[in-house]
């Protein structure tokens, strides 16, 4: 089964392309990572699948099908520094938004819209924090807050960008064990991330990315010194890590 | 009695001001509130001149037009010719403002409008005109009615959309992933503001009803962290600011209209104070933060 098609996708910026003939099949039940050096385009690709910009060419697939069609099925966590965290809001009324859709934004909240977006709360244990103000919140609860919306839509297919930037050893270990969960339940999980020395614990399955796409594959079949390279060649600072990842792979086969 | 109906029509329209306004404070859009407040005015004249008379609805459908035209011109300027956002609303609403002052000057004679008037409003006059039914019954000022129409229209959009607004204002992208209509909410709130404007325009006029658009709610987001909280506590300085305004006025024999703008400052000034003077002891937000 399929979760994302996406088919010769080019997306323009003041027509220049940030992303160039994306091209790539993502199993269902797996998760994967979306990796590239800064400014590599992955947000926008994320950003392209939820119809989120205007792409140039090419069309996005979820579950074979048009965006429109299975909205449903998705959730979307945007990256934590786009919204504003003094909003006069509480952790509740955030998670809440998870059970908003076109059809009942009319309507006042229902009693189990209340007991799934507390039971939401429960998964990434910020429970007990449900009354507090989105301005007192650290970092990782501030992102645990958002994944809990995402969970409150009860989705098929998660796309989280960025979930693990600036959040504490505590919220990365919560969101770990729930990308596994959510895998066990069949869930494909999507997420942007921009450590390449982490990629290769976090994700089973990998697009590789710099504006163009680079490699789409299971992730031993992409963490390879040649198309790390590609990716991220000419970067100094990055340079060094795939140095490390070699000296990895060196010891590996050495140790068979 | 005349103390009433200012008072009254003050308040309504503060009111009315308040709500709208703290939503244009949490979508960063203060500013776009100021340009929409002042471009309105061609609108209204283009409505006079062509109805040819003071009739309500016409003013409000050329304001609310002129208002939402205000708003596509500052994304177009700024998405299109790439131009700063400040500098978007700079140039569009500058540029409706003196068309329909120009357009005033022009036909001064056939428009029962003023400049003065337009621009600082005149709500001491409110009393004056008053609506007489067919058969002769005095319903009272006609304004205190206009007022409380839109109040009215207003607490049911804010009631009715009131997750619409919230999600769109919070997090535009995601109520979009979600297909929620995120433009729908924006000309909505857009033309919201555009009638309260227009409605405000005789009685506080163009420049002061953006003190009512904005230092209510923002003295209100200072204090709260609740939404709901927020927008009654900006109508409760908003209606501060109407009685004040109107004895302040009425003590040094001034205009209604800037006493009401300036008691808004004090409000703000002394809650602003007030907290800063209470960040002085151990606060609550520093002990939550270690919990």
């Amino acid at each position: 089964m399929i979760s994302i098609e996406t088919h010769n996708l080019t997306v323009s910026y003041n027509k220049r392309p940030v992303l160039w003939n994306i091209d790539f099949e993502l199993p269902t039940g797996s998760i994967v990572g979306i990796i590239g050096p800064n400014g590599s385009g992955k947000t926008t690709l994320l950003k392209a699948i939820m119809g989120l910009v205007p792409t140039s060419s090419g069309y996005v697939k979820i579950f074979d099908k048009d965006l429109a069609d299975v909205r449903q099925r998705i959730s979307y966590v945007p990256q934590r520094e786009s919204v504003d965290w003094d909003f006069p809001a509480s952790v509740m009324d955030i998670v809440l938004m998870g059970r908003y859709k076109k059809a009942n934004l009319m309507k006042r909240i229902s009693k189990a819209d209340l007991e799934i977006a507390a039971e939401a709360l429960e998964k990434v244990n910020m429970l007990e924090f449900s009354n507090r103000q989105i301005s007192q919140l650290s970092g990782g609860q501030q992102q645990r807050v958002f994944i809990a919306r995402s969970l409150a839509q009860g989705a098929d297919l998660y796309i989280m960008d960025e979930p693990f930037v600036g959040v504490d050893a505590a919220t990365e270990e919560a969101i770990l064990n729930l990308l596994s969960d959510m895998k066990k339940e069949g869930k494909t999980v999507v997420v942007v991330h921009h450590d390449l020395q982490t990629a290769k614990d976090y994700f089973d399955w990998i697009v590789l990315l710099n504006t163009r796409m680079v490699a789409a594959g299971p992730k031993d079949e992409i963490f390879k010194e040649e198309l790390l390279q590609e990716a991220y060649g000419g970067k100094l600072n990055v340079l060094s890590k795939v140095g490390d990842l070699m000296k990895e792979k060196a010891f590996n086969v050495r140790e068979k | 009695m005349e103390a009433f109906w200012i008072i009254l029509v003050g308040s309504l329209i503060a009111v009315s001001c308040a709500i709208l306004g703290s939503y244009l404070i949490l979508r960063k859009m203060a500013m776009v509130g100021d340009a929409i407040s002042h471009a309105v005015l061609p609108g209204i004249v283009i409505a006079y001149l062509l109805s040819g008379s003071r009739e309500t609805l016409p003013m409000l459908l050329g304001a609310a037009f002129l208002g939402v035209l205000t708003t596509i011109l500052i994304e177009l300027f700024y998405k299109k010719a790439r131009l700063q956002i400040d500098a978007s609303i700079g140039i569009t609403f500058t540029w409706l403002f003196a068309i329909g002052i120009i357009l005033i000057s022009l036909f001064a004679g056939q428009v029962d409008l003023d400049q003065d008037c337009v621009l600082y409003g005149e709500i001491a006059y409110v009393p004056l005109d008053l609506w007489v039914t067919e058969s002769g019954y005095n319903m009272g000022p006609r304004t205190v009615w206009i007022a409380s129409g839109l109040l009215l229209l207003i607490v049911l959009f804010i009631w009715k959309g009131y997750k619409g607004l919230f999600i769109t204002t919070f997090n535009e992208e995601f109520a979009k992933a979600l297909g929620i209509g995120v433009a729908f909410w924006h000309y909505a709130l857009m033309g919201a503001v555009s009638l309260t404007t227009v409605v405000s325009f005789e009685s506080v006029g163009a420049i002061l009803v953006v003190a009512l658009l904005i230092v209510p709610p923002a003295t209100a987001y200072l204090i709260t962290t609740n939404l709901k909280k927020m927008l009654v506590l900006a109508s409760i300085f908003g209606i501060l600011s109407a009685f004040g305004g109107y004895y302040l006025a009425a003590a040094i024999n001034g205009s209604i209209a800037g006493a009401m703008a300036t008691v808004a400052g004090i409000l703000f000034g002394i809650v602003w104070v007030a907290i800063l003077m209470q960040k002085r002891r151990p606060s609550k937000t520093a002990i939550n933060y270690l919990d």
